[in-house]
Parts: C-alpha cells; structure tokens; sequence
C-alpha cells in the first residue's frame, strides 16, 4: 500500500505526517508512507488544500488533519 | 581531514569573534536600541497580546474549523462564472488563507485546476493581507483607518490585479494541467445560521474587549459599559457551546464560576479574561468531535504566531525603536526614503515590501517602527499592500508555477498598483 501526505511543509502538514505513521504502526499493514512537498507534485493529485492524505492513488482528506483512528479507517 | 574542511568553521570563528570585538555597547545608539526593543517588546504584551491576540486565534482557529472551505472551492472551479470567481478570490483569503503557508498551495490550484490565472492572482494578492488575524492586528495597532484601508484596498485591487494579469496573458491561458480538482464534500455538523452566530459572537466579543476610550459621544458611552458587553456576550458564547456543540455543562459552569469569582476578587479585567481564554481551553480541549479540533487549530496558531511575533517586535524595536524613539536605524533616513507621500516614498516603499519577507504578521509591528520613525500614511499603505503577498522565497515558488513572463508581470502590476494606492491614500487621509 501506498500511502502519501501532501503537504507543503507547514506544522499541520507534519502532524498529518505522524498521525499517518502512529496508523500504520498500530495496524501492522505493509505500507510506504511518504512525504509530498513539491507544489507541481501535490496539484497533480488534484489537492489545492493542503495537508492531504493520498492512499494508493485516492484522495482521503483534504485541508484537515484526521486522527489516527480516522487513518485507520482508510488503510484496512 | 583535509586542512580545506576547517576553513568554514575558521571563517564563522572569525566572523563572531570579530563581531564581539566591535560590539558597539556602550554607544548611545545601541544602548538606546536595546531599551527601545525591550519597551516595545513590554507595550505589545501590556496592550496587545491579551485582549487582541489570545482572541484573535479562538477566531482564527474556529474560522478554520467551523467554515466549510470545501464550500469556497466550489465558486473557484473551472466552472464557475467568471465575475463570482473573481469576487469570491478576492474575500476568501478571509476563510481560506487563516495560515500563510496554504496561500500558495491554493493558489496554483486555482491556476492549474480551477478558476484560471485572473481569479488566482486575485486571491494571491489578497489572501495575506485580509486573514482574519492581520486584519485585526493592524487595526489594533496601527489603528481602525490603515486597517480598514488594508482590507478594502486588498479587496479592491486584487480584482483589477487579477483581471490585469487574465487580459494581458488572455492567449496562454489553454495549457493548463487537466487534472481534476478534488472537492469532498462533507456533511455540515450542524445548522449554517449556528455557526455564523457563534463566530460574530466570537468577533464581538474581540471588538468589545478592544473598544479604545475615543473622544467621546456614543464611542465613549459603549466604553463605559465594555465589560458588561465581552461578559454578556460570553454568556451567550458559553449557552451556544453546550446546546449547539454539546459542551460539558460541568466545566462552562465551572469555568464561569472561575471568571465571576476573580470578577469580584480582583480589580482591572485582565485576570477574568485570561481565566476565560485559558477556560475556553479547559472546555474545548481533548476532545474528538469539532470542538477538539477546535481547540487543536487555535493551539496551533498560538506556538506558530506568538513566537514569531514577539521576535519581530523585538527586531523591529531594535532597528526602529518604539513610535517616538529612535532605534539602530536613524530617523532621518526613514523620513528621508518613506516620509511625506511623494511618488518617491511610495514607489520605495512598494518595492521594499515587494522583496522583503515578512514571517507571518511582524509586517505590523514593523511597519509601526517605521510609522513613529516619520513613515507616511500613504507609504505605509504601500509596503502593507506590496508586503504580505510578495517577497523574495515566494517569488521562486510562484515562477515554479506560472513561469518567469507571468511572474514579472505580476510583481511589476502589485508595484505599481500598491505604489498609486499609496498616493490616493495619502492624500485623502
């Protein structure tokens, strides 16, 4: 699985970040979490609000920050 | 380890051993910087940080969590009718823009996804300069007329910079990227009248704790009688949060037991009020539903701005010195470049505020040295209209969307534009 936050480096960005590591790590599933900071990049998944989260290609939230739990929710 | 890697380190050993060889204390002017700095820095958190901050990021962080900018994204599609796109950039940075660091984002999502380059120029322009936080710090500090003019003049303009731009490059406007731009929509939690009630509860509650003194007829009257107002009105706050967001009743009662009892205990309204900012705290926070969240944005604004600008006022204090006093930087030369309202000041002090970067908000207490310094109305506006939308690092980042043609003429259209508001500016005021 793979798992995007879109982010432009601000501090909701990297709460998103951790919130999305701390889900992985609590359901044991096999996922690539990475960081997406370059602007053409973010656009090109259709995100203007940012932080975003992208698993395997869709577009879970936008312009928010979802707990963990939330996270959860997306990755089983 | 070659003897190559130690030159940087000898260099930087160097520069600050030198640097405190020549250290100027002891001179007038430096010790009178520092002092300037320091009273400055003491005004700002005697005057400004807790009837006017502390609030400020309640109103900011419920704007950001209330509000559906979903809801906004909608009439900046590529669908949407060219005038509403151009009148809604030109406000959303209100909604939209509460943290500087989501401007550029959204920015180029309007230009590669949505409404187009007009609409997004619009909103890059304004967005800085109408969130809801430097629109109340300005009028606060710099007074009710500059931050008026800010928010009218960014509004105003950011429309014609906006139609500028989409008529000057009107050909290129068929390459965009076709990507789809993603708008989830989310169900409202509760009533829309609710929230907006709740948030001009918020803002009134800022506005009456704020009330200058004036000079007297009905302004002073409703002086007289602020605290009676900030307090019912926080009754009426406290009544929204438990019936329409579900409140612990427990703690708002508890909270305004701890606000009425200090009410009596101690003389002056600062202690109630910080109890009832930090009981705001109590009844919104670690909570799952919106009212945590809440809580979260609010915090977050606070450890992102309060550091921010306590170190920018100290800077500015330093350099410029408190309105009246004299810091590093000679009076002279701040009266000589910016004073009067010549087209020399303003143009100067557009081009200034175009280079420069100014952390979120310092532009204000910046902009206040430069003012008791012999700045002018109308430079001033300058700098505040050039200022915000454009420096140096974001310059790159905007030419990483757009392209260098684009971005210049954007930079040169801000100029000027900011430079002529200036001129009107200063001479009607």
């Amino acid at each position: 699985m793979e798992v995007l936050v879109l982010g432009t480096g601000c501090a909701k960005c990297t709460k998103l970040y951790e919130n999305a590591a701390a889900a992985i790590e609590a359901l044991g599933v096999d996922a690539e979490l990475s960081k997406v900071s370059d602007i053409q990049q973010i656009m090109s998944h259709g995100v203007m609000m940012t932080p975003a989260l992208v698993v395997d290609g869709d577009v879970k939230v936008t312009g928010k920050v979802p707990s963990a739990d939330e996270i959860k929710t997306w990755l089983t | 380890m070659t003897m190559s890697a130690h030159w940087k380190p000898l260099f930087w050993l160097t520069a600050a051993f030198a640097a405190c060889w020549w250290l100027p204390v002891g001179s007038p002017r430096f010790d009178g910087a520092l002092d300037e700095a320091l009273l400055l820095v003491r005004w700002y958190a005697r005057e400004h940080v807790l009837f006017c901050l502390l609030p400020a990021f309640w109103i900011a962080g419920a704007i950001g969590t209330f509000l559906s900018q979903q809801s906004v994204m909608r009439f900046l599609g590529p669908s949407a009718p060219k005038p509403v796109a151009y009148g809604v950039a030109a406000v959303a940075g209100t909604i939209l823009a509460v943290c500087s660091c989501t401007v550029l984002p959204l920015f180029a999502g309007i230009y590669t996804m949505g409404a187009g380059l007009g609409p997004a120029t619009a909103f890059l322009y304004s967005g800085p300069a109408i969130n809801v936080l430097a629109v109340i710090l300005t009028a606060t500090v710099l007074g009710p007329q500059l931050g008026l003019a800010r928010a009218l003049g960014a509004v105003l303009f950011a429309v014609v910079v906006g139609l500028a731009m989409a008529t000057i490059f009107r050909r290129s406007e068929g390459e965009r990227q076709a990507a789809a731009m993603q708008v989830l929509e989310e169900e409202p939690a509760r009533p829309i009248h609710q929230n907006i009630l709740f948030l001009a509860t918020l803002v009134l509650i800022l506005i009456a704790a704020t009330w200058g003194p004036g000079t007297g007829g009905p302004q002073r009257a409703i002086h007289g009688v602020k605290w009676w107002l900030a307090g019912g009105l926080s009754l009426a706050l406290c009544g929204q949060l438990v019936f329409w967001f579900g409140a612990a009743r427990t703690r708002v009662l508890a909270v305004i037991g701890a606000v009425a009892g200090l009410t009596f205990l101690t003389s002056g309204p600062e202690l109630p009020f910080l109890a009832g900012i930090l009981g705001m705290g109590v009844i919104t926070g670690g909570r799952d539903d919106d009212l945590g969240e809440w809580f979260d944005q609010s915090w977050h604004f606070t450890k992102q701005i309060m550091p921010l600008l306590l170190g920018g006022v100290l800077v500015a204090g330093f350099l410029l010195g408190q309105p009246g006093g004299e810091g590093v930087v000679p009076s002279d030369w701040v009266a000589g470049a910016v004073g009067g309202n010549g087209l020399g000041a303003n143009l100067f002090a557009s081009v200034a505020g175009a280079l420069m970067y100014f952390a979120t908000l310092t532009e204000v207490p910046i902009l206040q040295g430069l003012l008791g310094s012999g700045m002018g109305q109308g430079p001033a506006l300058a700098l505040l209209l050039a200022g915000p939308a454009l420096s140096l690092p974001n310059m790159l980042v905007i030419r990483s969307v757009l392209g260098w043609p684009k971005t210049l003429v954007f930079v040169a259209i801000v100029v000027v534009m900011a430079t002529v508001t200036g001129l009107v500016y200063g001479v009607i005021v």
